[in-house]
């Protein structure tokens, strides 16, 4: 597999979302949009409470959940690019002289991949610096420490995240295959963050503690095999075979 | 340049395309005729490697149709132009191109000249940093068939390149591809207009899922025999109906007071016409003698298969 031929294949996607103000508003915006508005509540709500603030037990169950919002966004924001880039092309009929040319499918399938993975990446790790900054800020009289940055958050963004958008990823690529427009693409692809918001929502109801490093790694490695089968489904989808003759 | 032997495609219990046997030379122009679904996409997508065949064997420039390292020198060889154009519409025209320079590992000087000269050559120069969306269909059709030849390819395959387009445009895509036919180019045309494949093809063959009959266009439209003799008459009557059925000629039809009969002969045969229609009292206007066409051959062919 020649990582030129991907790149040049994304880069070129690159190039084309740098025109579609939707997709530069998805993942630029939605993850900052998130970055102010939280810790602006949270600052609310411990003005609201007075002088005492938000008690620090709640804070420190608060936080890491907080981080989860951004694991529900890597999820969510590959599902845009990717409907783009694979049932968008499929739907405009440029998929046939790409597949054309001489480049394996792989080489093809990873172009697609990184075009839908580094930009939802770079939305959310941006996002998350500006949260993790303002939420220490916010925090900071109430802890008295600054929560952020610290070992969790390193497994939340640097494992989990890359993780959760990868199998967005795929599971966009076998979406992709069966559907015939970029809509309906997004909107079954937006399904992808019903495991992460489930999780969240664990946190919350203590089913499941979200600042212990265990249970993190524990997902972690559960996303990892989720990604492991997704993106073997995703390979045996994206063939030229397949998508000139089989897909929808 | 290119063979297929036997080459066939089924889709399930459908076979799209049925023993497929041809040659196309070097520097030939070949046109590919059919109707609708009869294999024509089908047949191009096997040799560009897009789609495999079910059996049969195919070759291109020495390579393997099938044979999987063999399929990328075979795309790095050929130009392809599909039925859609494909274009990126936020790219323009010279994004379009560069792009796809860069997937045939094209030199950046070699994108900048071959960029340059197609565009001057199809009249999109003063249009390359304009997004293709903007473009017309005649304008997008053109920067497709650059795209196919960014790479400078041997052998290029054309699915139905003036289809939809109106008549100045396709006839500028015409009057191009005949100037690729000068650079000696192999050029293999799916085209459902026969004028077109009459004008540009040095062969055509006729598909209907099977290859129907394969040769110049004079050779095809010799090969229906028949010619046709029109009488035009004053009044055509029951009388001069009976008798010219009661000769042993072709097919008749009647269009008014005029008759066109299927003839094999006519040196020989319209004198016997003539006779019997005076004979029965019918007054001749004129008699006329009419070649088989391509269309004719085609139709027939096609017909035949049904």
């Amino acid at each position: 597999m020649r990582l030129s031929k991907s790149w040049v294949i994304a880069a070129k996607d690159f190039k084309t979302f740098s025109k579609k103000k939707n997709i530069i508003y998805s993942i630029a915006a939605v993850p900052f949009i998130v970055a102010v508005l939280i810790p602006l509540v949270i600052d609310f709500a411990g003005q609201r409470n007075g002088a005492a603030g938000i008690p620090e037990a709640r804070l420190v169950v608060l936080l890491p959940s907080f981080l989860f919002f951004y694991l529900i966004l890597a999820a969510y924001l590959p599902t845009p690019i990717a409907s783009y880039t694979i049932v968008g092309e499929k739907v405009e009929k440029s998929l046939e002289p790409l597949l054309a040319t001489p480049t394996t499918d792989s080489e093809i399938l990873l172009g697609k991949g990184i075009s839908a993975f580094l930009p939802p990446l770079g939305g959310v790790f941006g996002g998350a610096v500006v949260f993790m900054i303002l939420m220490d800020l916010v925090s900071h009289g109430t802890l008295g420490y600054y929560y952020f940055p610290n070992w969790n958050t390193g497994i939340v963004l640097l494992l989990m995240v890359p993780l959760a958008v990868a199998m967005s990823v795929g599971a966009n690529v076998i979406i992709s295959s069966r559907v015939t427009d970029v809509r309906t693409g997004q909107q079954l692809g937006a399904f992808m963050v019903a495991p992460f918001a489930g999780i969240y929502v664990g946190g919350e109801l203590n089913i499941v503690s979200l600042g212990d490093t265990s249970n993190l790694l524990i997902i972690s490695g559960i996303l990892l095999l989720a990604d492991l089968l997704l993106l073997y489904v995703a390979r045996a989808t994206f063939r030229r075979e397949e998508i000139l003759t089989k897909w929808k | 340049m290119i063979e297929t032997e036997n080459l066939t495609r089924k889709f399930g219990d459908l076979t799209a395309v049925d023993g497929v046997t041809l040659r196309i030379e070097e520097g030939e122009v070949f046109g590919f005729l059919g109707p609708n679904g009869a294999g024509k996409t089908t047949t191009v997508r096997m040799l560009c490697c897009l789609i495999s065949k079910t059996s049969g064997t195919a070759s291109i420039g020495g390579y393997e149709v099938g044979n999987g390292p063999d399929s990328l020198k075979i795309r790095k060889l050929i130009g392809f132009v599909p039925d859609s154009v494909g274009l990126y519409d936020e790219l323009s025209a010279y994004d379009n191109l560069d792009f796809y320079g860069k997937l045939y590992d094209c030199t950046e000087a070699q994108r900048k000249e071959n960029i340059e000269r197609f565009l001057k050559l199809l009249g999109l120069w003063e249009k390359k940093d304009v997004a293709a969306g903007t473009f017309s269909k005649g304008m997008k059709q053109k920067l497709a068939v650059a795209r196919s030849l960014i790479h400078d390819p041997k052998v290029l395959f054309m699915d139905e390149p003036t289809a939809n387009l109106d008549p100045e445009s396709a006839k500028t895509v015409r009057d191009f591809i005949l100037d690729l036919k000068k650079e000696k180019r192999t050029i293999f045309l799916n085209t459902h207009n026969l004028d077109e494949a009459q004008r540009i093809c040095d062969r055509i063959g006729i598909l209907n899922t099977k290859l129907m009959a394969i040769g110049t266009p004079a050779e095809l439209e010799g090969s229906t025999r028949g010619r046709k003799t029109v009488v035009q008459l004053e009044q055509v009557n029951d009388a001069i109906l009976a008798a010219l059925k009661k000769l042993p000629l072709g097919n008749m039809t009647v269009d008014g007071n005029k008759l066109t009969i299927d003839v094999t002969n006519p040196e020989k045969e319209n004198a016997t016409i003539v006779d019997a229609i005076t004979r029965a009292g019918g007054r001749i206007q004129s008699v006329t003698v009419v070649g088989s066409s391509l269309e004719d051959a085609y139709l027939k062919l096609v017909r035949e298969e049904k």
